[in-house]
């Protein structure tokens, strides 16, 4: 096996735990949603594991990469990735949504190692994001910002702000990449029986961005999409397109809306784990 | 160091804001200045002139404006975010409560053209609830200077206090009350005129000619201690519960709307520690209108006459 082929592997495998600890952190607190952290854990696994310059023993270094998670309700999926990343021990997931906890249903910069931006409004994200990449080249730091928004949440308007100042000719915003977690299914309905936003790279496109489309959940892909974007944002914005299936990795959950923002009970909790032990022992 | 105008001239405070940016940018060298296509009328054009690489211009996008100065923010830099109050405190609602306010993020934000005078835009233009909607956003400090030499003071409490702080500036020229010697401290009150006939309470640009009210009042017989609040939130809970034993009878006059504002705060307070008879004076319930801006004033009693036929309408039947 190449060593480029046992890398994939291994951030499968991270994937795959993830999907582990989103299940027992939503099952164990009754809340949550599964849905989107699960579309989402496979873009957490190569962002965290493999493409960003982060170090959960000093959280808070000036040049390290940054992180916004825009659709800030897919928790389980962010705190599963920073726990098992080490930021913090991966017990702390037990008390999520719980009074006291760390792990808010949103999160909180505050509150959590490794957390660089408070957010849960939806398509305030990229925004601060900008403010970040705009900070980096005022003050003259190298980093890359990463700001995960939803196919839902797109419909924002300040989205469509933030891309049309970042991709203008006179600004062109360095260093930022936005990853769009296109899971087509959104809370009530499927994203296209609610506002269809058909071609977002197209979109993104017009407005001056570089693009990349890639399907979510190839690991291989997905890494070389993700470092090629990291390099291509030192000249513009680029947003990352990343075809992907809500509730991945569990048959009864993917592609429905019911699970947007529901915790599994005890059989389908099971079931589920069982699904994911399945398809990581391939 | 920064220049302070005389006492008695008329200097619009929103030049003062401006000039003030460029006087204290070298002792805050994290400041930046972020604009949504107003500069020319903010007078945040003054720092774009002089600090053009600390000058950030966003375009008439408010809500991505505050986002991108709360992710600055987080780097450690100082945004002041200039726009009209209208706007700002309104159209960026949710980014200044989700994005700025609750991480606590040190972003300063300037409400410019508050209340009416705006060079009579009318309605679409006046902020009536800025103040109130600020008020009630936990994290967040509200400052209401009352002249150009508080409003430059203002700005520089603004810097050194950590944290997100709303500062009302206006547009129309106002008369220098203070001298340079003068100073604020938030969550302290002034009193700038004393008696115990009834208290005079007011904020922003309302306060000379409250003052101006007091004094004439003074020669009338009618002792009024006149007090003035440049941060409505924190309020100076001790001043007013004082005013409310020892006045009995309370006036606020804000430039602004009644319900949530100075009137509502100073309400507020009162009720549940000092019960005290209470008239607010400002816009009462509307939307405003173009036109003459002091025949506006004093259609709802915010002209120095107008201030003082309220005061002898509230001893009269009191």
């Amino acid at each position: 096996m190449s060593r480029q082929r046992a890398e994939v592997a291994e951030l499968k495998q991270i994937a795959a735990d993830i999907r582990r600890l989103i299940l027992t952190t939503t099952h164990h607190a009754g809340v949550g949603h599964t849905g989107g952290s699960l579309s989402e854990a496979d873009i957490m696994a190569a962002l965290f594991f493999r493409v960003m310059n982060v170090d959960p023993e000093n959280p808070d270094m000036t040049d390290r990469d940054r992180f916004i998670l825009s659709k800030g309700h897919a928790t389980p999926g962010y705190y599963s990735t920073l726990a098992r990343r080490g930021f913090f021990p991966t017990s702390v997931l037990d008390s999520f949504d719980q009074l006291g906890t760390i792990l808010q249903g949103h999160p909180d910069m505050h509150k959590v190692p490794g957390v660089d931006m408070s957010s849960g409004s939806l398509g305030q994200g990229l925004s601060c994001g900008l403010g970040m990449a705009m900070a980096g080249t005022d003050l003259g730091l190298d980093f890359t910002t990463f700001v995960l928004m939803g196919d839902g949440e797109s419909t924002e308007g300040q989205i469509w702000e933030a891309v049309l100042y970042a991709g203008a000719d006179n600004v062109r915003v360095k260093n930022i990449v936005a990853i769009v977690d296109y899971n087509k299914v959104q809370l009530a309905s499927l994203t296209k029986d609610a506002v269809d936003i058909g071609n977002l790279a197209g979109k993104y496109q017009v407005f001056g961005w570089h693009t990349i489309e890639v399907d979510g959940h190839d690991m291989g892909q997905l890494v070389q999409a993700l470092e090629q974007a990291k390099v291509a944002a030192k000249e513009g914005p680029v947003a990352l397109i990343a075809h992907t299936v809500k509730g991945k990795g569990v048959s009864f959950m993917e592609h429905q809306c019911a699970w947007h923002g529901k915790a599994p009970n005890a059989s389908e909790y099971e079931k589920a784990m069982a699904e994911i032990d399945q398809e990581d022992a391939r | 160091m920064m220049n302070m105008p005389q006492k008695n001239e008329m200097i619009a405070p929103r030049v003062s804001f401006g000039e003030a940016l460029v006087e204290l940018a070298e002792q805050y060298p994290s400041l930046r200045v972020f604009d949504a296509d107003v500069c020319a009328s903010t007078q945040t054009g003054l720092f774009r002139e002089a600090y053009p690489d600390r000058f950030y211009q966003m375009g008439i996008a408010e809500a991505n404006m505050v986002g991108a100065a709360a992710g600055m923010a987080t780097l450690g830099l100082t945004p002041f975010v200039s726009t009209f109050a209208v706007f700002l405190a309104k159209r960026a609602l949710d980014q200044i409560r989700v994005s700025v306010a609750y991480p606590k993020l040190d972003v300063k934000l300037n409400g410019a053209y508050g209340g009416l005078p705006t060079g009579q835009a009318g309605a679409t233009h006046s902020s009536v609830e800025d103040i109130a909607v600020m008020r009630c956003m936990p994290n967040m400090k509200v400052i209401v200077p009352a002249d150009p030499v508080e409003t430059k003071l203002a700005v520089a409490l603004a810097l050194e206090t950590p944290g997100p702080v709303y500062l009302r500036t206006v547009r129309c020229p106002v008369p220098v009350i203070f001298d340079a010697g003068h100073s604020i401290e938030l969550g302290k009150g002034k009193i700038l005129h004393e008696g115990k006939d009834a208290a005079l309470i007011s904020t922003g640009m309302m306060t000379p000619r409250t003052l101006a009210a007091a004094e004439a009042l003074a020669k009338e017989g009618i002792h009024v201690r006149h007090i003035h609040l440049a941060t409505i939130k924190p309020i100076d809970e001790d001043m007013l519960i004082d005013a409310a034993r020892e006045c009995g009878t309370l006036i606020t006059v804000e430039n602004h709307g009644v319900a949530g504002g100075l009137g509502g705060a100073v309400a507020e307070v009162i009720t549940e520690k000092s019960p005290a008879t209470l008239k607010r004076l400002g816009f009462t319930d509307t939307f405003l209108e173009s036109g003459d801006d002091e025949t506006i004033f004093d259609r709802f009693n915010l002209s120095q006459e107008g201030i003082m036929r309220t005061v002898r309408s509230m001893l009269h039947t009191k």
